[in-house]
């Protein structure tokens, strides 16, 4: 008799679930990012035929985004879910995935977008991985959004794959790439002029999520202020740091903006450099609406500060 | 035989009817064909990366290093896209290039191996209890986990624990991630949805024991944890509220709690959860649970459980890591019957956590609850808890417990929690 009652719940359950779906009508692509970068240029590639959200906030630590249930209904209703990969959300995307009960975004399904296979990826390992490196990212960088012309890559692969799944508008989208490719090359070319002065300065960020963007403005990331990522600075490293940049002359030090800013002044102080708080993702401060405006604000603040 | 030649056709009608057959033949296989060409050249191009991989075994990396595994979400490194470029300047070493295979084409496999956690929980007690005692050094349990995608339609996840007692499956499942209408059901062995503190495993929760209230009412340490079926399904409730309703069945034998004496005697566990994101940084979420079993007694004793529970978040998004403040409650009912009549006992917990920095945080836990089988026995109790993370791979936790119990006996225990994690990253808590 309990079994009899618990089966029509069930069912009422079932049957409320069957109902309660909503009558997919073939409007915008519902498209979910698990960061502001990959929705930038999503919406970008996509125009007014997508409708793009992120899950993470741009002034968030991607690697600590919380996973609240309140995501499982925005990626319940996604038809396609971008991913930076090379285990950047590792810690907090898989249960809301499998949680989620949407089979089109599930992992290998046509709905599950992996960006970091249309990068260059930097810092691929070739040694032994262990944690004793810290919080290694045994893929290589996760940052690589940070080049251009990874955005480009990353961008030409949105497109195929927005034309994958909307045939009918392909044409649209790789119209919308083309229009992208051009204003990113024009772009490309004032950044490149406006950092050209500046190739080879010397700089310490604070977590490791810079080399893309180091290599391609010409900027030489000498330490960290993390001992190791994921580790907290210690008294004994950012000692040592302070004695590196005496030495090189280093007068930069680039903060990520969810990271505490004491040791970094602490080191400023000692050293004579600059604190600047550069932010790797779109929407990291107010104005940073999309992939563009976030290079020009972390060019001009890295141009202003080494022009002093 | 017959010749073209003699039919004396003109070339150009010969040439136009080659073309017109070509155009009529040719276009509805014509889409077939570059599919087939699409499918060609894929299966090139993963021939091509095998080739590339073989190469490299073959030259030999200098020091063999392992191939590291592929989580599930990320693809296998099988091959990087595009080609490598130098390493930055002035970098520190000089890391590029794909991670070498070694073994060959045959040691591709290995990237299908399941993700393997190992997680290490080492308890110490110093003080004395003599209702509930523990040993003063104890190997508590290790829990080694495999997770894996098993096909487009679902994904398994095994989590065996390992004690001074011998080994133990404490959650054995697979979950349908692919159902219509978004459903999400598992099956298998796994910790019910009671509340809480009951799907939790021990290595998350925020302190180095179980609440009381579990201990009397729950069914102890590993609670409602059974073999059975389970349904979830999230709606979306009025003004950005969540709504999440899990029905599960369970044979009916939870150690302590539930005892199936026949076959129809099961078990079943509801509950609803409504979650609201207060703020970007303040959360809410809220539950109802009820189980109901048979308990040791026979068939036709029923234990019938009923529960609340809340959690309140606090979690600044700019400063995740160094500020945070969790806390939480749970109520729970406990009608037990018996021979002569039933037992309605009641229990509950509050607890708080503060994050006073990257690296420790403070907290505190009240417990009061009767007891299941004698409702008038109240134990109650208080901890005061500080734990520290050298990383978040490991963590030390010094929890100070007090306990009265109803035997008019107190306890005073100072307790020691190391707790590390070895292999892939496993998902934070929430």
């Amino acid at each position: 008799m309990l079994a009899k009652s618990f089966w029509i719940c069930l069912s009422l359950l079932f049957i409320a679930a069957m109902a309660s779906e909503p009558a997919r009508a073939a409007g915008k692509l519902n498209v979910v990012a698990s960061t502001t970068d990959m929705a930038a240029l999503a919406q970008e590639v996509g125009g007014d035929r997508v409708s793009v959200q992120s899950v993470a906030r741009g002034y968030q630590d991607p690697h600590y985004v919380e996973a609240k249930p309140s995501f499982l209904l925005l990626l319940r209703r996604a038809d396609l879910l971008l991913l930076v990969g090379l285990e950047l959300e590792i810690a907090w995307l898989p249960p809301l995935i499998t949680q989620s009960g949407n089979p089109k975004i599930q992992v290998g399904a046509p709905g599950y977008f992996d960006a970091s296979r249309f990068a260059q990826i930097l810092e691929i390992p070739t040694t032994v991985v262990t944690r004793a490196m810290g919080d290694v990212h045994p893929l290589g960088n996760p940052h690589y959004w940070l080049e251009p012309e990874n955005g480009r890559r990353i961008a030409r692969g949105i497109a195929g794959k927005l034309a994958e799944m909307r045939p009918q508008d392909a044409a649209y989208f790789q119209q919308r790439y083309q229009a992208f490719d051009q204003k990113l090359t024009q772009a490309e070319q004032a950044w490149d002029s406006q950092m050209q002065p500046f190739r080879g300065r010397k700089v310490v960020t604070y977590h490791n999520s810079w080399p893309n963007f180091a290599q391609r403005f010409g900027l030489n990331v000498v330490g960290y202020i993390e001992p190791r990522p994921g580790i907290p600075p210690s008294p004994a490293h950012t000692v040592e740091l302070i004695g590196l940049m005496k030495h090189e002359g280093v007068k930069v030090i680039l903060v990520e903006p969810y990271f505490d800013l004491r040791t970094p002044n602490s080191i400023a102080a000692a050293t004579g450099a600059k604190v600047l708080v550069m932010t790797p993702s779109v929407g990291g401060e107010k104005q940073i609406t999309d992939y563009f405006k976030l290079f020009d604000y972390d060019i001009k603040l890295v141009t202003d500060a080494f022009k002093q | 035989m017959l010749s073209l030649a003699r039919l004396r056709f003109p070339a150009p009608v010969i040439s136009l009817l080659i073309v017109g057959l070509w155009a009529l033949g040719g276009c509805p296989l014509r889409a077939q064909e570059s599919g087939q060409m699409a499918a060609q050249i894929k299966a090139l191009e993963a021939r091509l990366r095998m080739l590339e991989a073989e190469v490299q075994a073959l030259k030999g990396a200098p020091a063999a290093p392992p191939v590291a595994p592929a989580p599930a979400p990320a693809p296998p490194p099988a091959a990087p896209a595009v080609p490598q470029v130098a390493p930055p300047p002035g970098a520190g070493a000089a890391l590029v290039g794909p991670l070498p295979v070694y073994g060959g084409a045959a040691a591709m496999s290995k990237v299908l191996n399941p993700d393997i956690s190992a997680i290490g929980d080492f308890l110490g007690s110093a003080g004395r209890n003599s209702v509930r005692p523990v040993p003063a050094l104890e190997m508590h349990e290790s829990e080694v986990g495999f997770q894996a995608i098993i096909d487009p339609y679902a994904r398994g996840d095994f989590f065996i624990t390992f004690g001074e007692q011998g080994v133990g499956l404490e959650e054995g499942y697979i979950t349908f991630t692919a159902l219509p209408a978004g459903l999400v059901a598992k099956a298998g062995k796994f910790r019910s949805a009671f509340g809480k503190v009951n799907a939790l495993h021990n290595h998350v929760l925020p302190w180095t024991d179980r609440p009381m209230v579990t201990d009397n009412l729950g069914g102890g340490e590993d609670g409602i944890n059974d073999a059975g079926a389970s349904l979830t399904r999230a709606f979306a409730g009025p003004r950005n509220l969540f709504l999440e309703a899990t029905g599960q069945v369970f044979r009916g034998d939870s150690e302590g709690l539930f005892k199936s004496s026949r076959k129809s005697d099961l078990a079943v566990v509801g509950h609803l959860r409504a979650y609201k994101d207060l703020s970007e940084s303040t959360n809410l979420d809220v539950g109802g649970s009820y189980a109901r079993g048979h308990n040791e007694l026979g068939s036709s004793f029923l234990t019938n459980l009923y529960g609340i529970d809340a959690t309140l978040r606090w979690k600044p998004l700019r400063r995740a890591i160094y500020h945070s403040f969790t806390a939480r409650s749970e109520f729970v009912w406990s009608n037990r019957e018996e021979a002569v009549g039933a037992q309605h006992a009641f229990g509950f917990y509050t607890s708080g956590e503060y994050r006073l920095n990257r690296r420790w945080t403070l907290g505190g836990r009240y417990d009061r609850t009767g007891r299941a089988d004698n409702a008038a026995f109240t134990d109650s109790g208080a901890s005061a808890l500080l734990t520290y993370w050298p990383s978040e791979f490991s963590q030390i936790r010094w929890q100070y417990r007090f306990a009265r119990y109803a035997e008019k006996t107190d306890a005073n225990e100072l307790r020691l929690q190391f707790l590390f994690s070895l292999g892939a990253h496993g998902a934070h808590p929430f």
